[in-house]
């Protein structure tokens, strides 16, 4: 038998209290290893998805599943340790009065002590190029070490799965290009939601799109962001300028 | 968010003294007995309240604090004495005659009492505040077993204090940008608007907060390692540990004296 899907979402559906629905029967599986980007518009449901891949929200209707494990009850905290998610905003992700303190948040929470614990937040901040950094107050840190902090504080868990929600949001580009660099080295099975397009092409061979809560295509990510008139269904496009150079090759050359 | 807002207060390296040197659990007890010996002293012994104000010099010497950062650091006292200067005026019983105008003895003791004791605690609070790094602070107050969740909480304050600092700032920027300029309390409609904003922009931010901590493992109870890692203190044999408390636990013993001396006269 085969290695269970590293992520498994089955008609996956879900309304938030006051009624409406963010989700509509999402299904999707991503293998162990492939990095999928999750496209689309804002308000298509997508940093909803990204709250159930770890339990943090309950479908209303379907199943989540992350290594074969469901993602409820009793296997809730393996989930946990096992999907590591790096939110939008770091400044909610770093809670902790130093970067030392937050990485060891996660693994404390586990039960590592000490040298051990020591060990694995250097590991982890070394691994995002941060090493060094344990001492200081996160908002001594430009936003793109805080996003790369906001990284280790996952890693220092050892996740089998990433989940980025819009990491390219504010970023500067030489801080764009380092976070995909980091990514693409750690080689593990990744998520990544988000509306950049071009980031989703830098990081991701495969791509959903997701509007009003349903997957409405799943493919290489090159070909759907090929597809103009399917992009702009659903509210999406690339900039004008990687436009142009698809479709007149030369012309930005010519300038 | 972009960009990073430095905190004056939570960024201020302290300056290197005496004072600055002793273990931050040390300067936490001391400052602690102190309060506890002024807040003892009945107000009618002025005498005291003399010696604990040289206690507090001292102490500021010592610290190498500058006159003019204590005193402003001591505004932080003003909205809480203020009622204190009511008291005279509201005070019942025998009254007595300042400048012309009537004034309950017992309120002026009262107000004395509440001014005097206000101000040696605040000074002596920014003493610890000036000399000691805020991540110390910390980790003092958890070495000192006070509960974990009053520490944290102490430690999402720190944190987020330029946090919202920042937030706070740019709702300001955007209202004046649009040509708010208030000048006087009738005017500050927008401003309070703006700190309706800014509750509801902390108490959603909180939530996420919350939804990141649950996400790496978190079930509601701080792991002991978390506000203390990365932080090696060297183990203490008796004799290094003696050093290091016994001449700095001399300045409350002193003030101990004086209450003690105070209440049994």
């Amino acid at each position: 038998m085969s290695a269970p899907p590293a992520v498994e979402l089955d008609s996956l559906g879900y309304a938030y209290p006051d009624g409406h629905r963010a989700l509509d029967g999402v299904t999707l599986t991503v293998a162990p290893g492939e990095r999928v980007a999750i496209l689309g518009p804002n308000g298509s449901g997508k940093t909803t998805l990204v709250l159930h891949l770890n339990g943090v929200l309950v479908p209303t209707t379907g199943t989540v599943r992350v290594d074969g494990l469901a993602v409820a009850g009793d296997d809730l905290p393996e989930v946990r340790r096992r999907v590591g998610v790096v939110f939008q905003d770091p400044d909610d992700q770093l809670f902790m009065p130093t970067v030392g303190q937050d990485v060891a948040f996660g693994p404390a929470n586990l039960g590592a002590t000490g040298a051990d614990l020591d060990r694995v937040v250097a590991d982890a901040l070394a691994l995002v190029g941060m090493a060094g950094a344990a001492d200081r107050p996160p908002h001594h840190l430009s936003l793109g070490q805080r996003r790369r902090v906001a990284l280790a504080t996952v890693l220092s868990m050892d996740p089998s799965v990433l989940v980025f929600d819009e990491p390219s949001a504010n970023l500067d580009p030489f801080a764009r290009r380092e976070l995909v660099e980091i990514v693409t080295a750690l080689a593990r099975t990744t998520i990544v939601v988000t509306h950049d397009l071009l980031y989703a092409a830098e990081l991701c061979p495969r791509s959903v799109i997701l509007d009003d809560g349903r997957i409405v295509a799943d493919g290489p990510t090159l070909e759907l962001l090929a597809d103009a008139p399917r992009l702009a269904r659903h509210r999406l496009e690339l900039p004008r300028l990687a436009r142009l150079a698809t479709e007149q090759p030369g012309t930005i050359a010519r300038g | 968010m972009s960009g990073h807002h430095a905190h004056p207060l939570l960024d201020d390296v302290p300056i290197a003294s005496a004072v600055q040197r002793l273990d931050a659990r040390v300067k936490l007890v001391c400052l602690l007995g102190f309060v506890f010996a002024v807040v003892a002293t009945p107000a009618h012994a002025v005498l005291a309240f003399a010696g604990y104000a040289v206690l507090v010099g001292g102490a500021v010497a010592l610290a190498r604090l500058p006159l003019r950062v204590l005193a402003r650091r001591m505004v932080i006292e003003i909205p809480f004495v203020t009622f204190a200067l009511a008291l005279p005026v509201i005070g019942t019983g025998p009254r007595t005659e300042v400048a012309g105008v009537s004034l309950s003895v017992a309120g002026l003791w009262g107000a004395w009492s509440i001014l005097a004791k206000a101000t040696l605690g605040v000074a002596a609070a920014v003493i610890l505040g000036w000399s000691t790094a805020v991540a110390d602070v910390l980790i003092g107050l958890d070495q000192l077993r006070v509960p974990r969740v009053i520490v944290m909480i102490a430690g999402f304050m720190v944190r987020y204090l330029s946090v919202l600092g920042g937030e706070l700032q740019r709702l300001q920027v955007a209202r004046t940008s649009r040509g708010d300029d208030p000048r006087w309390f009738w005017q500050g409609k927008a401003a309070a608007a703006t700190a309706g904003t800014l509750f509801v922009r902390s108490y959603e931010r909180g939530e996420r907060v919350q939804q990141a901590m649950l996400a790496r493992g978190f079930t509601g109870r701080f792991p002991a390692t978390a506000t203390s890692a990365t932080s090696a203190t060297s183990p203490a044999t008796t004799a290094t540990r003696f050093r290091r408390w016994f001449p700095a636990l001399l300045w409350p013993a002193l003030a101990w004296v004086i209450a003690a001396s105070a209440l049994l006269r």
